[in-house]
Order: structure tokens, then C-alpha cells, then sequence
């Protein structure tokens, strides 16, 4: 169960942020979850960001999926 | 059935909305012309009028303008693409309005004008139409239905009766994004994006495929029930079935990222300027080189063909290798947890 | 998913389905794995992966989704108050087909009850705010990764003594329902594919006494089609032998063996464990959670309404499908008069539910 996608993290207002995945963006609750800072990754689940990831895990994801892109 | 009731899942076009037709409407309404469902029927008024193509269709949208159009735009658009899929040039267009009490004066000339503009950049002209007002709560806003006329082009034959083995399933771009903008517009799911409905005429584009080739077997445009209820509709008067790569299906990131946030599956969702075209397989190169062409399907693709390997369903092979079925949609699409 | 570190490559599966057929045959016997995630169960179903497995191993569903293991009770009680005067109800559309003892939510809707889905407690809370003459009702249903998130609403709208927003709690825990199957005499799981988001707010330590007092490998996984192979390579090396069982986290860009402490936090702050049903299980020793005495203005479950006694269709097999020890086709109800827009039991429900997933995906 538990459809949960990660997003970025935009900007921050309190336990408020907006965050992005490919162009579609949500404000979600980040009080679950430790300090974050705009250009973080969270795992958003019905509108709570439930983890953050760790940046370097994401941008390598990120470069990954841009050869893997290339590739194909 | 004695207490059973409309539900919202009976005007979603998937199952339901089937069953709703064959069991009540096609149970009193026995026309041959209607029996198979077409999207438009073919008229024969006289000897020499034959290729006359009528259809109607009613529009209900929430919320009234959205990203990439409004009721207006998409009442015309929609009646124009029944025409042009069943292979005739729109020629009048009928139109009757249900409006609440209190609906606004500004908004009610907005939507007239864009269906006005729809129109005539379409070349089809509005020649008839009926306004109704009703009580406040006994509507929700504006309600449109449009009929339309069209002529048929000669030697086009179209018909589920024509599609073979071997025949290549063609869609004419990213499917889906009518029915994501509109979920998206909704305010009770608080999403924000620049995602367009795809909502246009899809008759230039038509026209362009029937001049390229004389080999079309069959066109829908995917709207309600998405192209996974099209493709079902196909083999559900077929003897064979139908084989879809996923690979081929096109998509941008902003709509895989929206099916995966929501749990929506891309095939089941409404387009609005789509179309899905079965044609001969020697055509077709042919003709998605034109469609590819075509300012309105640059991301036309070739998803899949026509097998006698499976009959009445349709097959999908994964990315991974792997099949599953693609099955008629049932109910609505709602945002899930799991 | 630009993020999931290329996990949908093909490469990578094609290298992963040739490692799975070398691990297989060196285990002589057949081997059952169970995803216990409706999310596994429908990646699963959607990518077509049974169909590229070795002969010897089987993939079967558990207790995985949340809405398919609420029992009718919990619906009754939903639809009773739905009834009420100047109610409102919010729900997840997962929850809006499940059949209750005599109706279901969609049903009510049609004869007028104003019952709406949302995709957020959030939104919900906020409908209640700026609707002060309403009773707003959420249904709080989900497994661990959604409990935290209903707890938070529930502590804004006592901060904010918004009294009209209330929540019936659903909510079940995953480890004290794996327990339960693994207790069954006659349950056949080598291994268990465990729930990444869950995961992602428990960690690693629940799962323990699985390989420790049973023997059962557990591996916490991702939701791509490699995820869900690499951790079938990591469980049939346990099981084969060539490692010793424990809980590996394949999904480890998202899980942390310690979790999210914080977010359990506020989820033992709001809700307590308490005994409770699961469709097709029974009653399951400390597998709910209740809405602690502290909150219980919020609390819907003490709204005063007259619940029937609920009704369960005799011969449906989800019980049996939801351990593992039946497949939706041995079901004599499954695709006949069971179907997904009249489902009998609860794994026919949700799009994510075993046989809705049998149903629409599988090739017989």
C-alpha cells in the first residue's frame, strides 16, 4: 500500500512547502520531518512529506536517469 | 436492478457506462443505425444524400474553464472530432444550453464566444440551438449539448467490420491530459501546473490521414473511458484481439508524474484532441508520417497491432517483458492512497 | 522517476531476471514470496513480472492494502453517519467503492449523502475550518505511512479547537498482521517482500523476529520493477542458504533502519494500539489504533449513531487470498459475480486489492 512519490522542495513557510515533481507542484506538511531547505528531497504521501532523502542519493539519481535517458 | 441506481461511475464511459447502454437504451431504442454505437450515424435521407453524418453529445465539466479551454470550446471540439472519426467534414452544429439560476451574465458570453471562435476556426457553422433555465441547485452552472451534421467524404469506409490481423494501432499523441487538467483545475486536490487539456479539433488532422491513405480501417477519438475503453470497444465486436507496446505509448514527465502522485493509470484517462486510428499495416508508415506532420501529432506513435493471438482482449507488453491485460476502466478515476 | 536512481532500466532488469533464474535453480523446491504492499501487489501486476519469474517461484499478496482489510463495521458506522444532519464525509477514493454490509459510500452519494474524496486529511481539516456549520468526518484508514499524517491534522484541530472535524479511525498496523500469518500452521511463506512506505516511517527493527524466531528472510523494498527484483536476488540467497535470514533494506534511498522517529512520535501521541478486525482475518491482537481518550472530541467513533449489525458474505475467499493460501482463480465468486463494479470482498475493492489486480492484469 501507500502510494508516497519523492518531490523537491521549492520554498518554505513554516511547516509549509511547496514541492515539485516535473512541473507538478503541491504545498504539503513537512512536520513529519526533520529541517529541510529549499533543493531537498522529500517522499510526499497524502499531502505530508513523510522522509527527506539524502541530496547526494538524489542527484546521482538524477544524473543516472539522464544517462540512462540518452541511452535508450 | 429494482433498487439499483445511477452512480457517478454510469457517465464515465468505462463498464458501467456500457452496461448502462446495452441493458436500458439498446433494450428500447432498436434503430440498426444505432446498434453498433458509432460515434456518428450515417444517414440515408435519400438515393442520392447518403453520406450524411449525424451525432449529438452532451458536456458537462467541472470546473467550467480550465487550462486549455471551457465548456464552450470543448462542446464544439467535441462534436466536431464524433464527425471526424467517423470520416466526414462537420458541416452545422445545434447547440442547447441548460443554465442555473444565477449563473453569470460575463461568464455565460465567454463561453458563447468561445464556442463561436471554435466554430468558425473550424469552418463549421452554428445554425440552431434552445436555451433553458432551472432552478438554482437543480442544475451545476451550464450544461451544453450540441448535435452536429457532417458529409461524409466518398470512398471512406470505416467500420470495426474492416479491421484485420496485422493492423497497426496508431494513437495521435500523449493521451490523458484532458482528463489530468481537469483534476488538476479541481480545487479540492490542491495541485498546481501548466498541463494544457489536449481539447482541439482533431478534423484537420483527419483529413490529412484520410488523404494519405485509403486503408483506415477505423478512428475514435479516446475520451471518456480513455484509450483503454476505445481499444476494448474494438475487440468487444471483434473476433481478435489487440497487442500494445508500453514502450510506444507517448508521454511527457509532467503527466507520468501525475498518474504516479495519483495512482492513475495513463490509458484510462479522457483525451480531448486525440485519436486512435486502425490501419492497414502496409499504410502504415504512410500515414504516421503525415500525422507526424500534422502541428497536432508530432508525438504521433504506433502502439501496437491487431493479433488473432487473443480474442476479444486487449494485451499490453511491459517495458520488462512482461503482458497483462489491459481491461475495459471501471468508475471514476479517484486519488489514492495505496 | 527522475529520482529513483534509474530503477526502471531495462538493462539492470534484464541483468536482475538472469541472477533470479540462476538463484532458482539452485533451490530444488518451490518458493513463495509475499509482498505484503497493495502498492508491490499492483507494480507487480502493472509491469507483468509473474510472466518473466522462474516456474519455482510465486509471488502471492498479502494483507497489503489498507481499504480492502476494513471490515464492514467499520463502513456500517461510516454510512450511519453519513445520514446525519449537516454531515459531511471525506474520504480517500480508495475507500469509495468498498461494499458495506448493505450499501457503500458510492452508493449513498447517489441517494444523497454528501460523502466527498480528497487527497489530503489536510484538505478535509481546511473544508472543517471554513465550514464551521458542518461536522466534518475524515476517514482516517491506512497502515503506518498514513497514521502520522492523520495524527498531525487531528493535533492541529486541537490546537485550533476546530470541533467540527473529526476522524474514524481505520487505521491498522502491518507487523502484528504479518505475525499473525506466520503463526498459521499452515501458512508457506519463504520470504517476505516488506513494505517500503510503511518502512519509511517504522524501520527495520519490527521485522526482526521474523528471521530471528522464524527463520523468514525480509527484505524492505521499492516500488520500480528492479526494485522488486533485486530484492527477490536478495531473499532467494537467504533462502537458498548462502546467507544467513535477516531484514536487508533493498529501498534504502528512502528507508533508514531507525525510521521516522518523529513521525511515530506523533502518532503514539494521538492513537493508542488497540485490538482489531481485519476483513478475511479476524480480530488481531493489538493491530488497530484508536484515538487516545486525550483527543477524544475528535473522536467519531463517539458519535451516537444506530450501527446494523453487519453482514459477510459466506464463501468469499479473501480470507484465505489475503494469507496467502489461495489464489484468486480457486475463488468460486472471482470474475463471475465478483467483478470490480460489484465486488464481494475486500481484495476485488481497491484497484490494488489481490483479485482486482488478478483481475485486470493477469493472463491466465
Amino acid at each position: 500500500m501507500c502510494l508516497a512519490v519523492p518531490m523537491k522542495v521549492i520554498r518554505i513557510n513554516k511547516n509549509i512547502a511547496e514541492v515539485d515533481l516535473a512541473g507538478v507542484r503541491r504545498n504539503v506538511d513537512i512536520s513529519l520531518v526533520g529541517k529541510i531547505k529549499p533543493g531537498d528531497y522529500v517522499i510526499v504521501h497524502v499531502g505530508f512529506a513523510i522522509q527527506k532523502l539524502k541530496k547526494t542519493d538524489a542527484e546521482t539519481t538524477l544524473k543516472l536517469f539522464a544517462e540512462m535517458k540518452n541511452a535508450t | 436492478m429494482k433498487n439499483d441506481r445511477i452512480l457517478l461511475a454510469h457517465g464515465v464511459g468505462g463498464r458501467q457506462t456500457r452496461q448502462l447502454i446495452e441493458n436500458i437504451l439498446l433494450k428500447y431504442f432498436r434503430d440498426p443505425l444505432l446498434k453498433k454505437l458509432p460515434d456518428s450515424a450515417s444517414l440515408n435521407l435519400s438515393r442520392d444524400s447518403k453520406d450524411i453524418c449525424f451525432t449529438t453529445d452532451s458536456y458537462i465539466v467541472k470546473p467550467i474553464f480550465f487550462p486549455g479551454g471551457d465548456i464552450g470550446k470543448l462542446s464544439i471540439c467535441g462534436t466536431i472530432n464524433d464527425l471526424a472519426v467517423s470520416g466526414a467534414r462537420p458541416l452545422f452544429i445545434s447547440c442547447s444550453f441548460i443554465i442555473e439560476e444565477g449563473f453569470g451574465m460575463a461568464e455565460f458570453e465567454r463561453i458563447v464566444k468561445s464556442m463561436a471562435d471554435t466554430a468558425e476556426r473550424n469552418s463549421v457553422r452554428i445554425v440552431t440551438g434552445d436555451t433553458k433555465v432551472v432552478d438554482s441547485r437543480s442544475g451545476d452552472g451550464i450544461f451544453i449539448t450540441t448535435s452536429g451534421i457532417g458529409l461524409k467524404r466518398q470512398s471512406v469506409h470505416m467500420d470495426f467490420s474492416r479491421i484485420r490481423p496485422g493492423d497497426a494501432i496508431i494513437i495521435s499523441g500523449v493521451p490523458g491530459m484532458h482528463e489530468l487538467a481537469i483534476i488538476n483545475a479541481r480545487e479540492n486536490l490542491n495541485f498546481r501546473s501548466n498541463l494544457k487539456s489536449d481539447c482541439a479539433s482533431v478534423y484537420g488532422l483527419v483529413s490529412k490521414i484520410l488523404d494519405a491513405s485509403k486503408r483506415v480501417r477505423f478512428m475514435r477519438d479516446p475520451t471518456r473511458g480513455g484509450v483503454a475503453a476505445v481499444l476494448n470497444e474494438i475487440v468487444s465486436n471483434l473476433k481478435y484481439g489487440i497487442k500494445i507496446y508500453e514502450e510506444k505509448i507517448p508521454v511527457t514527465d509532467m503527466v507520468s508524474s501525475f498518474c504516479e502522485i495519483l495512482g492513475f493509470d495513463i490509458l484510462n484517462l479522457a483525451s480531448e484532441g486525440r485519436v486512435v486510428v486502425v490501419a492497414d499495416r502496409y499504410d502504415c508508415e504512410k500515414v504516421l508520417e503525415v500525422m507526424r506532420q500534422h502541428p497536432s501529432g508530432k508525438k504521433s506513435s504506433v502502439i501496437g497491432y491487431v493479433t488473432d493471438e487473443f480474442s476479444g482482449k486487449v494485451v499490453m507488453r511491459t517495458r520488462f517483458g512482461g503482458e497483462r491485460f489491459v481491461e475495459m476502466p471501471a468508475g471514476r478515476q479517484l486519488p489514492r492512497i495505496c | 522517476m527522475p529520482h529513483n536512481r534509474g530503477h526502471k532500466n531495462n538493462n539492470l532488469a534484464d541483468i536482475l531476471i538472469w541472477e533470479i533464474h540462476r538463484l532458482s535453480k539452485t533451490i530444488k523446491k518451490q518458493i513463495r514470496l509475499m509482498e505484503v504492499c497493495g502498492t508491490h501487489t499492483m507494480a507487480i501486476s502493472r509491469s507483468g513480472l509473474r510472466k518473466i519469474l522462474p516456474d519455482n517461484i510465486c509471488l502471492i499478496s498479502g494483507p497489503g492494502c489498507p481499504v480492502c482489510v476494513s471490515p464492514n463495521s467499520y463502513l456500517d458506522r461510516a454510512i450511519a453517519i453519513s445520514n446525519l444532519e449537516k454531515t459531511r464525509i471525506f474520504t480517500f477514493g480508495d475507500m469509495f467503492r468498498v461494499p458495506s454490509s448493505f450499501s457503500s459510500l458510492e452508493k449513498q452519494r447517489s441517494i444523497g449523502a454528501k460523502i466527498d474524496t480528497v487527497y489530503s486529511p489536510l484538505d478535509a481539516f481546511e473544508f472543517a475550518r471554513t465550514h464551521p456549520d458542518e461536522t466534518i468526518v475524515f476517514l482516517g484508514v491506512g497502515f503506518e505511512t498514513t497514521a502520522p499524517s492523520v495524527a498531525s491534522v487531528i493535533k492541529y484541530a486541537a490546537v485550533e479547537n476546530v470541533r467540527n472535524f473529526l476522524v474514524l479511525s481505520g487505521h491498522r498496523l502491518i507487523p502484528p498482521a504479518m505475525q499473525t500469518l506466520v503463526l498459521d500452521r499452515n501458512h508457506s511463506i519463504d520470504g517476505f517482500i516488506c513494505p517500503g512506505h510503511v518502512s519509511v516511517v517504522i524501520g527495520a527493527e519490527p521485522y526482526k523476529i521474523f528471521p530471528e524466531k522464524y527463520g523468514i528472510p525480509c527484505v524492505i523494498t521499492g516500488f520500480e520493477v528492479c526494485d522488486i527484483l533485486e530484492a527477490i536476488v536478495h531473499l532467494l540467497e537467504m533462502v537458498s542458504g548462502r546467507k544467513k535470514p535477516a531484514v536487508y533494506i533493498q529501498y534504502s534511498r528512502c528507508v533508514s533502519r531507525n525510521g521516522n522517529p518523529s513521525a511515530r512520535k506523533i502518532m503514539f501521541d494521538v492513537f493508542e494500539p488497540v485490538d482489531a478486525e481485519w476483513r478475511g482475518l479476524d480480530m488481531i491482537a493489538q493491530s488497530g489504533l484508536r484515538i487516545k481518550n486525550k483527543y477524544s472530541d475528535f473522536d467519531a467513533e463517539n458519535i451516537p449513531v444506530s450501527v446494523i449489525k453487519p453482514v459477510e458474505k459466506k464463501g468469499c475467499l479473501c480470507g484465505m487470498v489475503l494469507k496467502g493460501m489461495a489464489l484468486p482463480f480457486d475463488c468460486k465468486f472471482f470474475g463471475r459475480t465478483c467483478t470490480p463494479e460489484h465486488p464481494v470482498g475486500p481484495c476485488m475493492v481497491s484497484s490494488e486489492g489481490t483479485c482486482a489486480a488478478y483481475y485486470a492484469y493477469e493472463k491466465r
